[in-house]
């Protein structure tokens, strides 16, 4: 297999501004296929902005971005096409509030995969099993704990069998104790080869799971490298003062 | 738990006798209205009749039970009230999607409209309606109503659309799409079911407002309720009574139709 082939996303020079803010600064990177990257930085770094951007949640100004070889434009066909693949978890869940746990899970395969009721249930099921909450399947998001909510709407983005899963700071809205549950899930994940794109602030998951550390600041990337060199010899000062800032107590 | 209870009970003490006392204050000034109408009537030398209006809600003839003109007035009321209901909801629907598209036209077209509706008298617009444009269409008179008063609330209606829609988070719209939806299915299956319990009480309000409004067509002559009540005030003189009965009718249709909107709401509400 050529180096091409294992791309799944590209992103090349990438810029982004918000009126006067510019919050990303010609970005650039490659993504592979199985490998697990966790991008922290301070806030308004851009973090979510870059992850935002492979999605198409947000439209990108400058540069390309290329997913699973389709470029993203204005094209809306192709802009469907990239979600597809790309599954999205956010900070705040964003859970259908008037759907069932089941009908959260369901919609998105039957709406845009074309699948039938049951085939989409008995996928939702098998996920929900996945995520340990079959039971919760028939109530609504609301009868659920953060770590549960953040669960089910893993389990809706896996419902559509995406080749890439963007993590936009999952467990930070969730109280102490339920961030494990859904770090668990994840590392899960990791384990059975997705790629992931995580923006987290939990480091001990990064240590554990990440194959690549991206750090950024002011809307550019610093620095690129594995866990064991980035946490132990980070070459950038920035890099330095941030990791001494989070990790001090 | 035990704790809001207590609190709930409290609340309800409370509001028990508030109301007792809000019942006592509007029973007081009820009475009183009522003696200065009587009263006043009597000075002038108003002769009641009372015993005449049961003859314009109902006709005994030949042992069948016809409607009084009271009656035939409401139903062309009501005619006019659902067919209106229905057009404004589209013609307000159409408006608010325009205004938050991506069209430059579509949001300039929906911004003009509104602009016009709200800022020139309904009265005008009805006899724009009536005395250029349904001469020019050949429109009779009851669909000249029609359009002139979904024309008018269409207006209202697509704003409390657009709000109720713009009220469901931002969040919503980027779940839908990261699951791959259209825009069409995401405002099918995530916005507009979540949007509608909110729209639900102002809606209810502009429709309230359309059955009133809806007498203004009687300057056309379409035979209303209220253009019924002018015409047996022209023949028997009975105005007090008449159109006590009128806008007790009217009473009747709008507080019927907040109450079943209520009940509506009190459904829709248990799940969350």
């Amino acid at each position: 297999m050529t180096d091409t082939d294992k791309r799944v996303i590209r992103l090349d020079n990438v810029s982004k501004s918000f009126g006067n803010f510019q919050a990303l600064k010609g970005v650039s990177f490659d993504i592979n296929h199985g490998q697990k990257v966790v991008v922290c930085g301070p806030s308004g770094s851009g973090k979510s902005t870059m992850i935002r951007c492979i999605n198409r949640l947000e439209e990108h100004d400058g540069g390309s971005i290329t997913v699973n070889g389709v470029e993203l434009t204005d094209d809306m066909a192709n802009i469907l096409a990239v979600r597809r693949e790309v599954g999205m978890v956010f900070q705040q869940f964003n859970l259908f509030p008037h759907l069932t746990v089941l009908d959260n899970l369901t919609l998105g395969p039957m709406r845009s995969r074309g699948a039938d009721k049951q085939q989409a249930q008995g996928t939702a099921m098998e996920y929900l099993e996945r995520v340990r909450i079959p039971d919760q399947a028939n109530k609504y998001p609301s009868q659920l704990s953060g770590g549960q909510q953040q669960r089910v709407a893993i389990a809706r983005s896996l419902c559509m069998k995406p080749k890439i899963m963007l993590f936009d700071e999952p467990t930070s809205a969730l109280d102490p104790e339920m961030i494990k549950e859904v770090l668990d899930v994840m590392i899960e994940l990791a384990e059975e080869g997705m790629t992931m794109i995580v923006v987290t602030h939990e480091m001990g998951f990064a240590k554990t799971v990440a194959d690549t550390m991206i750090f950024m600041d002011h809307g550019e990337i610093v620095e690129v490298a594995p866990p064991s060199e980035f946490f132990s010899s980070p070459r950038s000062e920035r890099t330095q003062l941030f990791l001494s800032q989070i990790l001090s107590h | 738990m035990s704790v809001n209870r207590k609190a709930l009970f409290r609340y309800w003490k409370v509001s028990q006798q508030s109301r007792v006392v809000a019942t006592l204050q509007y029973l007081v000034f009820m009475a009183s209205l009522v003696w200065v109408v009587v009263h006043g009537a009597n000075q002038m030398g108003y002769q009641w009749q009372w015993y005449n209006i049961p003859e314009y809600f109902y006709k005994v003839f030949e042992g069948e039970i016809y409607p009084g003109r009271l009656i035939k007035g409401l139903g062309v009321t009501v005619d006019l009230t659902l067919w209106c209901v229905g057009f404004t909801l589209l013609t307000g629907l159409i408006t608010a999607l325009l205004r938050m598209s991506d069209s430059i036209s579509g949001r300039w077209l929906s911004t003009i409209y509104l602009e016009l509706v709200r800022n020139t008298p309904l009265l005008v617009q009805l006899y724009l309606f009536y005395f250029v444009f349904s001469p020019i269409f050949g429109i009779d008179r009851f669909w000249t109503g029609v359009i002139c008063l979904t024309f008018y609330e269409g207006s209202f209606v697509a704003e409390i659309i657009r709000s109720g829609v713009q009220s469901v988070e931002r969040g919503q719209w980027e779940a839908g799409d990261s699951i791959g939806l259209t825009r069409w299915d995401n405002y099918r299956y995530i916005v507009i079911p979540q949007a509608i319990p909110i729209m639900l009480p102002p809606l209810t309000g502009q429709i309230i407002n359309l059955i009133k409004h809806s007498s203004i067509v009687s300057v056309i002559a379409v035979a209303d309720l209220t253009t019924e009540g002018r015409n047996i005030i022209a023949d028997t003189f009975m105005s007090f009574e008449i159109w006590f009965t009128v806008a007790g009718i009217y009473l009747v249709l709008t507080l019927s139709l907040s109450m079943f909107v209520t009940w509506l709401e009190n459904r829709t509400r248990v799940r969350t």
